[in-house]
């Protein structure tokens, strides 16, 4: 069984010796020794960062709207996916046919899909999140040496709109303002690698100060509570220590990284469901994401889109694409639900305006994306039915190598954890099984593998 | 387990374990004339850790600096649970990202607290030197302050932490001041601020107990939603707490003060969600009146209208859902197409006959936020009403519904209760519409903003429904069926109790909410009343001993053999 364990960093380490404008050698090494050769490699000879990400939307596609298969793995998009056709040969995988087997347990309509492909178990019903997600475990593995261990955004408005959890109770919740988004990462604490008379901050040093002094409050604390808290106290402090790592990493002089430069500030924008809006954040969010990336100040994210269940909505309308998903009836002519086909189109557009803001980055010899995952899922296959059999979902990205692209693997009702497990692996986790019952799983996609 | 010991030597132990019961026992008979039955007695929960809410944060900051201290920033939203964030908070832990707010959150509060306009406000003492630590005078500043921040004195190792800390710092940046503000960081960060600890003793027979110090954590949070004020932390100091005497008296005051207003508030607003407000969304094409003044006000005229109906008038809390006073501003005006004299004030309003308004359920903020963006709900209308006032629980949609039946946009105008007609026609779908729908309906004179209408889509509407058993023609018909439910006043009971414990009582306390059922009803169901009979309760203070720690570690899956994984 693998047992998630945190480093602890060395405590009080700062007040020791005199800090104002003295160098201090506090810096974290930015060679990722899990990296394989498969990337390109900084000037310096240290290989590039590995990146890995999720990206969700709500209701999926229209089956059989989404592709159009060819023989073997051949396939190409079609119609509300087409959008994504210019990045498939290069870095999409498209994955249908995974199964969710349910074991008995009633599907809960638009939630058990997302949490099984994220979590390799069905939840018991709505709200329950039985195990942590996927990103979190990668997270744990390639997140630990940048300056935030993951960043969740949603272009809906609303924080509680991420599917990033590292269990029940601790939710990572998203940011929904590109103005704060910025400003959290290209703020005052931001390190430009062009600035060449780095010195630490003196100031920022004494915050490392406060958060050591508040480690000294756990073993009080612990023998009050019952065991159940005492977890949620050590997410506490493993939040604690998550924040002293950030503030070492700002503390070090910043690594060069040619591609690195600090994004506008963006302007004030509204938030809400109306389509415009949702893409308006979407993309404003994804431009500062992509440079938070180039500077690696992140190597895990989470993009939500849109939710599950998706209420994106256009103006003056009186109905949301979930209910359109339900309700709508398909067009007599054409055979499928035009409105809500419309929605679904619009969410793949932005995939591929981020594609494109992502691959429009250079990197070495090629760009963001061939050094980078992404995980792309979504919470139905068809969204009419609430049917959880064959919900699509892709790779995208060239993980410094590690994978093959442009291929359509089917899983003729596989359990779609395999994907979640050939994905952790694929991003360096040493895991050889994961899930639940029959979600558990040993077998990965090997198509896939380089 | 390592627990504190009660000090205070002036109670007989062997006596202690007794003298609540008995206590309660003597409570009840001189204050409850028609009851005859003593309080049962129920075993207590373990102690929990709860995560402060952003109201609470902000009410605390406030109380002891004052409301010119902003606390701006964003909060990380608590998942709600069994219908309450109180709930939710008991099992909520503090993220990355949100730790990161908090720190920032703290630095900003203590740059203001120790500001050069700022600081005289709180600090009693200079400092010797301005541009070194001072020890002292950083103590005067820590001592009290911390004490409510963490609810309790600081123990010794806790203030010298922070007075070594600003020392450190203020030596470090040449300043006192500058010291201080990162001492004061220390605490705003501190587990002992962000979470509510339940601190537990051991009692001398048997068992365990709350603290005096977290029972007025308890108390003060679940009748003002903020920390101990200095009364009644002085008032525990002096040992009044441990007395049912001195218990009533502190509970009495409190319930007396103005934050009594603030704590209530923030009861119904977690009770009816109105968190949802935050994103409330309308089409602004189709509901113009509907602007984000007018959410914001339409938020405030419910709270203001529970406040009124249960604080100042202290009235019977049933006839909540059918009173017709509530009180209207000029953005409101707007949206009931109703003049208002002082568009910047609030001024009471009574609905008239023909507005056929009653009960809160009938206000726009209710319907508003039960609805979709651009258009109304009855199947979300009847689940609010179900799940939110009644305490019950609509079952989930089936996973497999044939909506080939439901084609919407439809070729022909429906009404609601058309589009309806059709959901009830197929078996997975009808038994939870028919919980819904017959509440749901009859408020659809009220379209998807809470606007009055008489027509959908061009068609009249027909506002006829059922509540369990009980037909009317119309939303009044719905309140007066809705406020002689057993289950409102169940509801509410169920829910302050669940509140106040962080909990969903379970079935062990069913006994002790029967009792309180009881009182409510022979005391004119009011809500004072009964928050006064859950705070006086000793069931309310009850826990019992945390289960034996163990290792707990997040299980993920088999790990690769060493020589298997991509590490090196």
């Amino acid at each position: 069984m693998t047992v998630i364990k945190t480093h602890k960093p060395a405590r009080r380490a700062f007040l020791r010796g005199s800090l104002a404008g003295a160098a201090v050698s506090v810096g974290i090494p930015f060679l990722d020794k899990f990296l394989n050769d498969g990337g390109t490699a900084l000037a310096s000879g240290a290989p590039l960062p590995l990146r890995f990400g999720t990206w969700f939307a709500g209701l999926g596609h229209t089956p059989r709207r989404g592709i159009r298969a060819h023989d073997g793995t051949d396939f190409e998009f079609i119609d509300e996916c087409i959008a994504l056709e210019p990045y498939r040969s290069e870095y999409i995988n498209y994955f249908s046919g995974f199964n969710t087997p349910l074991d008995g347990s009633i599907s809960a309509v638009h939630y058990t899909g997302w949490v099984a492909g994220k979590t390799g178990s069905v939840p018991q019903g709505f709200g329950m999140i039985p195990a942590p997600t996927l990103d979190t475990i990668i997270a744990d593995r390639i997140g630990t040496r940048s300056r935030f261990k993951s960043l969740e955004l949603s272009s809906t408005g609303r924080p509680i709109d991420s599917y990033s959890y590292r269990g029940a109770g601790n939710h990572n919740a998203a940011e929904v303002s590109p103005v704060n988004f910025y400003q959290r990462l290209f703020g005052p604490e931001f390190r430009d690698p062009a600035d060449t008379d780095f010195k630490p901050d003196p100031r920022v040093m004494l915050r490392q100060s406060v958060l050591s002094a508040v480690e000294d409050d756990r073993q009080r604390l612990e023998r009050t509570v019952g065991h159940e808290d005492k977890a949620r106290l050590d997410q506490y402090f493993t939040s604690v220590r998550e924040l002293e790592q950030q503030i070492e990493v700002s503390l070090s002089a910043p690594p060069p990284l040619e591609a690195c430069r600090k994004p506008p500030a963006p302007e004030e924008a509204t938030i809400g469901y109306e389509v415009e809006t949702v893409n308006a954040n979407h993309d404003a969010l994804t431009k500062i994401l992509a440079l938070a990336l180039a500077c690696d100040q992140t190597r895990v994210f989470n993009m939500m889109y849109t939710q599950a269940a998706s209420e994106a909505r256009v103006k003056g309308t009186t109905f949301t694409h979930h209910i359109l998903s339900h309700e709508e009836p398909p067009d007599d002519v054409l055979g499928y639900q035009v409105q809500t086909a419309w929605f679904n189109e619009r969410g793949y557009q932005a995939l591929s305006r981020m594609l494109s803001t992502l691959s429009n980055i250079r990197e070495g010899d090629g760009t963001l994306l061939d050094n980078m995952l992404i995980f792309a899922q979504t919470d139905t296959s068809d969204a009419k039915t609430h049917s959880v059999i064959g919900i699509p979902s892709m790779t995208i990205g060239k993980a410094a190598g590690r994978i093959k692209t442009g291929l359509h693997i089917n899983g003729n009702a596989a359990p779609q954890s395999r994907i979640g497990l050939t994905v952790m692996q694929v991003m360096g986790v040493p895991i050889a099984e994961w899930g639940t019952k029959s979600l558990r799983t040993s077998t990965t996609v090997d198509g896939m593998l380089a | 387990m390592m627990l504190k010991r009660r000090s205070n030597p002036q109670l007989n132990w062997d006596l202690w374990p007794k003298i609540p019961v008995a206590i309660s026992a003597i409570v009840l008979i001189f204050s409850v004339s028609a009851c005859s039955d003593p309080e049962p007695v129920i075993e207590g929960a373990e102690p929990t850790l709860r995560h402060l809410t952003e109201q609470q944060y902000r009410n605390i900051i406030a109380d002891l600096f004052g409301d010119h201290i902003v606390v701006a920033g964003s909060f990380d939203p608590i998942p709600r649970q069994d219908g309450l964030v109180a709930i939710g908070a008991g099992d909520a832990t503090i993220s990355a990202s949100s730790f990161d707010k908090y720190e920032k959150l703290a630095h900003a509060i203590a740059e203001q607290v120790l500001s050069e306009s700022n600081r005289t406000l709180y600090i009693p003492c200079e400092p010797t030197r301005i541009n070194r630590a001072d020890a002292a005078c950083a103590s005067a500043f820590f001592e009290p302050i911390g004490r409510l921040l963490f609810r309790r004195p600081l123990e010794q190792s806790e203030l010298s932490q922070a007075v070594d800390l600003a020392g450190a710092a203020g030596d470090q940046l040449e300043s006192f001041y500058e010291g201080l503000a990162f001492g004061l960081t220390s605490l705003l960060v501190s587990p002992n601020f962000l979470f509510i600890v339940d601190d537990i003793e051991e009692m001398p027979s048997a068992g365990v107990a709350l603290t005096e110090y977290a029972k007025a954590s308890r108390l003060s949070f679940f009748l003002w939603n903020t920390t101990p004020d200095v009364e009644l932390l002085d008032a525990v100091a002096a040992g009044d707490l441990s007395t049912q005497r001195g218990l009533e008296s502190q509970i009495d005051r409190m319930m007396q003060s103005s934050r009594l207003r603030q704590g209530v508030k923030a009861f119904f607003a977690d009770m009816l969600h109105l968190d949802d407000f935050d994103h409330l969304e309308k089409d602004n094409l189709i509901y113009p009146a509907f602007d984000p003044q007018a959410t914001d006000d339409a938020r405030d005229q419910l709270l203001l209208t529970v406040a009124h109906h249960v604080l100042d008038i202290d009235a019977d809390y049933r006839d909540l859902f059918t009173t017709r006073t509530t009180f209207m501003n000029g953005s409101l005006g707007r949206l009931y197409r109703t003049p208002v004299s002082e568009p910047n004030l609030w001024l009471p309003y009574e609905f008239s006959d023909g507005e056929a308004r009653a009960g809160i359920q009938s206000l726009a903020g209710f319907i508003a936020l039960h609805s979709h963006p651009g258009r109304s709900s009855p199947t979300i209308r009847g689940k609010a009403v179900r799940e939110l006032l009644l305490c019950q629980t609509v079952p989930d949609p089936p996973p497999d519904v044939d909506f080939s039946l439901f084609n919407e946009p439809s070729a022909q105008p429906m009404t609601a209760r058309e589009r309806l007609d059709i959901h009830n026609s197929v078996d997975s779908c009808a038994g939870c519409h028919r919980l819904t729908d017959g509440i749901g309906l009859s408020l659809e004179h009220f379209d998807g903003a809470g606007q009055f209408r008489v027509t959908d889509a061009g068609l009249a509407i027909d506002v006829s429904g059922n509540l369990d058993g009980i037909d009317y023609a119309n939303q009044l018909g719905l309140a007066e069926a809705l406020r002689n439910n057993p289950a409102l006043s169940a509801c509410l009971i169920d829910q302050t109790v669940a509140y106040g414990l962080a909990r969903k009582p379970g079935r062990e306390a069913r006994a002790w909410t029967n009792f309180l059922t009881n009182q409510f009803q022979e005391n004119g169901y009011r809500f004072k009343h009964l928050l006064r009979s859950v705070a006086v309760s000793e069931n309310f203070f009850a826990v019992k001993a945390p289960s034996p720690a163990s290792e707990t570690n997040i299980q993920v899956g088999t790990r690769l053999p060493r020589s298997e994984g991509s590490e090196s």
